[in-house]
């Protein structure tokens, strides 16, 4: 039996309507998948600046004495090299090494994390989190703030230019992967430059009630510029050209982090970390299975679900966790979960579309790459 | 006169236009609203028998794959070639240049069983 309750709205829902923003369900969240388009989106995004409502996302704050031991045994990154400033992209594993999440930590202070979680995990990542936090006993407090914060992504080569007329703060110099506690149009912000577009970009988390004022503000200056408003279509498309992972897609209860290809960001050099023996014992083992980009020669594009197999067709080697037309190439693109035997760069193998097996390649990823 | 008069739809979203026996048949503003970016079309091999309701291929946007069922049954004798170099035609001008396929009806008087224009319009005002 399903349930259906109401669903969620951001504090930009108002606006998305007014915008023409086209609507639907998204994870129980009432969210704009397109205005203009989502070629127009992604195109504009990757030549001017794209403006995202992701207030969606979950945010998880962990402050106290104890908060860098507890995210340092909670998370697969190194946490104990970020400064306040810094923010750092990580995995959130269970025992067995698979993922519960990916997500990004904020270092406000010394002792005070901010955890960005992807919106449906948000409620089982701060179930896990606190089961991890009891066991240790940390001294230190976990709380979910998810309602507390409106996000506004920007990203885009003029992206720094549109908020630096908003801010006194000296928004180029602010680091990848580093943020400010300053003031955008008036209200107090935190402008982090991360994103998950490939672009140059900010990620700005202000209270949820002022969400409408810097969507505007940004808007009001980025207009003249090309900017324009984009929803979770171009997002999706905009991190597909990337090979960044969707939880649930390319990252899961099922695919762990090595096979994703986030083993980056996962330090198993660490004196200890959720996950870290059964990941170590996955890496010496060597990984059966691999995610890869691939791209098709034949005729089709690859859909999530699609099964891949063997260059001869005669056998299943796995399957498409995500595919589209790459807006940038107009090349049919996807990412697969593949035996680790068929993974190289220019390995032929076969994608299934309404019964034809369609010649497809092992490509480099990202498939796209930032001009310049 | 956005969905023209003379032409019956399906709650497919297709619509259908008569000319002697044979009906020309395309999507409908609806349907490509809905879909959004069309990037990708299929269409059937010449020749093709198809029961009505039969699925004869695809379009698909950025974002999602959609079947394209056949209105009622027949031959489909010409198909829009055009299409699969320019998918987006759809998009731009999908009651008339972006039609798909042409199909040969086994029973004319069939035509009727569809839905005309009125009917199809509150078809879609049900579903916002």
């Amino acid at each position: 039996m399903t349930t259906t309750s109401p669903l969620k709205r951001t504090a930009l829902f108002e606006e998305h309507k007014k915008l023409g923003g086209r609507l639907i369900d998204f994870g129980g969240w009432e969210l704009p998948v397109q205005y203009s388009g989502v070629i127009d989106e992604h195109v504009t995004c990757r030549t001017s600046a794209g403006l995202f409502d992701v207030s969606h996302m979950g945010e998880i704050l962990v402050s106290g004495g104890d908060a860098e031991r507890f995210v340092y045994h909670l998370v697969s990154n190194n946490t104990s090299l970020m400064k306040t400033g810094q923010a750092q992209y990580s995995i959130l594993c269970y025992p067995n090494g698979n993922a519960v999440d990916d997500l990004i930590l904020y270092r406000l202070e010394e002792t005070r994390f901010l955890i960005c979680v992807n919106a449906s995990n948000t409620e089982k990542d701060f179930h896990w989190m606190k089961e991890v936090h009891e066991l240790g006993r940390f001294a230190c407090k976990l709380e979910n703030v998810s309602a507390s914060y409106s996000q506004i992504a920007i990203q885009g080569p003029k992206a720094s230019e549109i908020i630096q007329k908003l801010t006194r703060a000296p928004v180029s110099e602010i680091k990848p992967f580093h943020f400010l506690e300053d003031w955008i149009a008036g209200v107090s912000v935190i402008t982090a430059r991360t994103g998950y577009t490939g672009e140059d970009g900010f990620e700005i988390y202000c209270p949820w009630t002022e969400g409408p004022k810097i969507w505007n503000a940004l808007l009001e200056k980025g207009g003249p510029l090309g900017m324009k408003p984009c929803g979770l279509g171009a997002r999706d498309t905009l991190r597909l050209e990337m090979k960044y992972p969707l939880y649930g897609q390319e990252l899961s209860s099922e695919i762990n982090p090595l096979e994703a290809g986030l083993g980056w960001a996962v330090k198993l050099d660490k004196s200890d970390f959720m996950g870290r023996d059964a990941l170590i014992k996955i890496r010496d083992a060597g990984l059966k299975k691999k995610i890869v980009g691939l791209e098709l020669k034949g005729s089709g594009i690859p859909r999530t679900g699609y099964k891949v197999f063997n260059p001869s067709g005669d056998r299943e080697i796995g399957s498409i966790t995500s595919g589209t037309q790459s807006p940038m190439s107009k090349k049919s693109i996807g990412i697969a979960y593949i035996e680790t035997e068929f993974s190289k760069v220019g390995n032929k193998i076969l994608v299934e579309i309404r019964g034809n097996k369609i010649p497809s390649e092992i490509v480099s990823t990202p498939f796209y790459k930032r001009p310049h | 006169m956005k969905y023209p008069e003379n032409y019956k739809y399906t709650k497919d979203h297709e619509w259908a236009k008569l000319e002697g026996n044979q009906i020309t048949v395309g999507i409908t503003d609806h349907a490509q609203s809905a879909l959004g970016d069309i990037v990708f079309v299929e269409l059937p091999k010449l020749g093709r028998e198809l029961k009505s309701g039969e699925t004869f291929g695809v379009v698909e946007s950025i974002k999602a794959v959609s079947d394209l069922y056949s209105p009622l049954a027949g031959k489909v004798v010409s198909i829009n070639d055009s299409l699969v170099a320019e998918p987006s035609l759809l998009n731009r001008d999908p009651h008339s240049a972006a039609w798909l396929i042409k199909i040969e009806l086994k029973d004319v008087a069939a035509f009727d069983s569809l839905m005309d224009s009125k009917k199809y319009i509150s078809f879609v005002e049900t579903l916002k």
